[in-house]
């Protein structure tokens, strides 16, 4: 069985960011990256049911800059077989959609059984991806997954979706793509030997071309980018508890107006 | 009608549009002038249903009302809304967001390969385009975006636009055309509801306390769940309560949980870590409750007390039952 986990590199959830020069895009300078914690359940899902099969080709693919062959190496120490890294200047703008049709385009040449990603990246948090590579294969997707069993024959795969109120399970037949919500796993770190490994393994690069694709009009593209508007400075209700419960309930209802 | 403000209804499953219809169609009539339809796609709909989102300010429904449509499915409802959205040229597709509507959303837009700018906090038109204000990076800063070309497609987050009113009588014409139907390719085995608290929807609740660390067990939540009851609000959770395993993760709040925007949000026992804040900092009132007076909660609340929450949480719970009996 193969399976494709897509993943994307982005700041660390802990970074400061702020606004660039450009004012469309964050400054770089001293960011740490990392994997986007939903795609690690991702990585770590295909992991466990290449573990459990015995056999499977686990490959990491990502859309981004050179600096994101390092999100790669990640997966690759945790375990993943390959990876393939789409990176061209055609794609220095790509959206939410210009990247799906990039990733489908690869999703196509490899044909998996099985595409596996996050359900969002933490640093644009759209959440789009997952379903519009799907749609532009014309393939299922399983959203938000809390729960996946590939059956022996590998032909389906059982899945537990989140939804307001409740988990759906749903038979979805593969080929197909799965999103995956925290809760799924706990991914794994990966192990020194896993770090030595990793240097050996291959990092194919692809180019737009190489996928029969050009620069594509991004369809969303951010104006600028603004920082939040200050929080009025709050206040620390003082006295003993019973004062400063009385006066934080009057401030909530006559001065909030928030019950 | 070409050009119009389409809404895509999220229901309860039983027949009624969800209250955040009102904040998606009042946010429509206001970008469009009152050009507001809805579109919705459902097993089966009530007239209650039907009226209740005419009160609201659609001028239309488009009734898409097929077995085939629940349990809900994309690949089923994406094509089905395409097809209409290509014969009748909206100019927007709004929807909430919610698990269903992110997904849905985000295929629709590449089947009519437009943008979709999800989660949205403002919406405003400039000129003759529409530019969307989200969160990104965990909330730290604000995107301004604009689409490429018309349908815009946004999901609004919840609590953020004002409810339309409804008006009494206000009617909305109602059609159903017909849609082709693909075959479902997910075949359902079975629905796991939650054991209900009888509390909110955390998403979806006004008010939602949230329980952290310093809870000191799964024992201890029952004590928000009390308070919860008096004021109606959900009770949510840190990370490092849920990864203790003392509440599922479901009630998570955060960057890898949920992000509520309540009108009054209440941490108790939470320190305010950058992942916390990422998915409640635009909630409008914040409140913290924590013994410890440095603890980085307090920067981003407007009302804190230095405290141990075991004394400030039945204080309250009295407090607002007295409140609220008068
Ligand atoms: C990739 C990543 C993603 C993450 N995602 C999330 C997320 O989605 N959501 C999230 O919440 N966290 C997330 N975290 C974790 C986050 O960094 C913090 O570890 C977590 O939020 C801390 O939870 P806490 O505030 O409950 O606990 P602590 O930080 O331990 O704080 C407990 C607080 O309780 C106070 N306290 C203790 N006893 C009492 C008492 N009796 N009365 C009053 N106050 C008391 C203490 O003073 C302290 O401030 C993430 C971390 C990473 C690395």
């Amino acid at each position: 069985m193969k399976i494709l986990v897509l993943v994307k590199q982005v700041p660390d959830t802990a970074t400061q960011v702020k606004i660039g020069a450009n004012p469309k895009a964050i400054d770089t300078a001293g960011i740490t990256w990392i994997v986007s914690p939903y795609d690690e359940f991702a990585v770590e899902e295909a992991l466990r049911i290449k573990e459990k099969r015995g056999q499977a080709d686990v490959v990491a693919v990502t859309l981004g800059p050179d600096r994101a062959k390092e999100a790669l190496r990640s997966c690759l120490a945790m375990g993943c077989d390959r990876a393939i890294h789409l990176n061209d200047p055609a794609w220095a703008e790509a959206d939410t959609l210009a990247t799906a049709k990039a990733l489908a385009a690869v999703v196509k040449q490899e044909s998996p059984e099985l595409v596996l990603t996050g359900r969002q990246a933490i640093d644009d948090d759209m959440g789009a991806v997952p379903a519009q590579v799907a749609e532009l294969l014309g393939w299922p997707c399983a959203y938000w997954i809390m729960e996946e069993a590939v059956d022996g024959d590998g032909k389906t795969a059982r899945t537990g979706r989140q939804v307001e109120g409740g988990l759906e399970i749903f038979d979805v037949p593969l080929p197909a793509v799965l999103s995956a919500q925290k809760g799924l796993n706990e991914p794994r770190y990966p192990t020194l030997k896993g770090i030595m490994g990793a240097k050996k393994k291959e990092i194919k690069d692809v180019k737009a071309g190489d996928l029969g694709l050009g620069a594509e009009t991004p369809q969303l593209s951010v104006v600028a980018l603004e920082a939040l508007p200050p929080r009025p400075p709050g206040r620390i209700i003082q006295g003993d508890v019973p004062t400063a419960v009385k006066e934080l309930v009057r401030s909530l209802r006559e001065d909030a107006k928030a019950i | 009608m070409a050009n119009a403000f389409w809404c895509v209804v999220e229901d309860d499953r039983k027949g009624a549009p969800k209250k955040v219809m009102a904040e998606v169609i009042g946010e429509a009539a206001r970008l469009s002038g009152g050009e507001v339809e809805a579109v919705w796609l459902t097993d089966k709909a009530t007239d209650e249903g039907v009226k209740q989102l005419g009160e609201w300010g659609a001028r239309k429904v488009w009734l898409l009302e097929n077995a085939a449509f629940a349990p809900y499915r994309a690949e089923v409802w994406a094509p089905a809304i395409a097809e209409l959205a290509k014969a009748q040229s909206p100019r927007a597709i709004l929807a909430p967001v919610t698990s269903r509507q992110r997904e849905l959303m985000a295929r629709l837009a590449a089947r009519l390969d437009v943008g979709l700018a999800a989660d949205c906090m403002g919406l405003a038109m400039e000129g003759d385009r529409l530019i969307a204000t989200r969160p990104v990076y965990a909330g730290k800063l604000l995107a301004k975006m604009a689409w490429a070309k018309t349908p815009w497609l946004a999901t609004l987050r919840p609590n953020v636009f004002k409810p339309a009113d409804a008006v009494p009588g206000r009617a909305a014409a109602v059609e159903r055309p017909t849609a082709s139907l693909p075959a479902a390719a997910l075949k359902l085995v079975e629905r796991r509801e939650e054991v209900s608290t009888g509390l909110p929807e955390l998403t979806e609740a006004e008010i939602v306390l949230s329980g952290g660390r310093g809870m000191k067990g799964p024992e201890n939540y029952v004590i928000l769940e009390e308070l919860g009851g008096v004021i109606g609000a959900a009770v949510g959770a840190s990370r490092a309560a849920v990864d203790a395993g003392w509440r599922p993760h479901r009630f998570q709040i955060g960057q890898t949980g949920r992000t509520i925007s309540p009108k009054l949000y209440m941490g108790f026992g939470v320190s305010g870590a950058i992942q916390h804040l990422a998915g409640m900092r635009t909630s409008k009132v914040i409140v913290a409750i924590n013994k410890d007076p440095e603890a980085p909660i307090f920067k981003i609340a407007d009302y804190g007390i230095v405290a141990d929450l075991f004394e400030v949480v039945p204080a309250l719970t009295q407090e607002f039952k007295r409140l609220l009996e008068k």
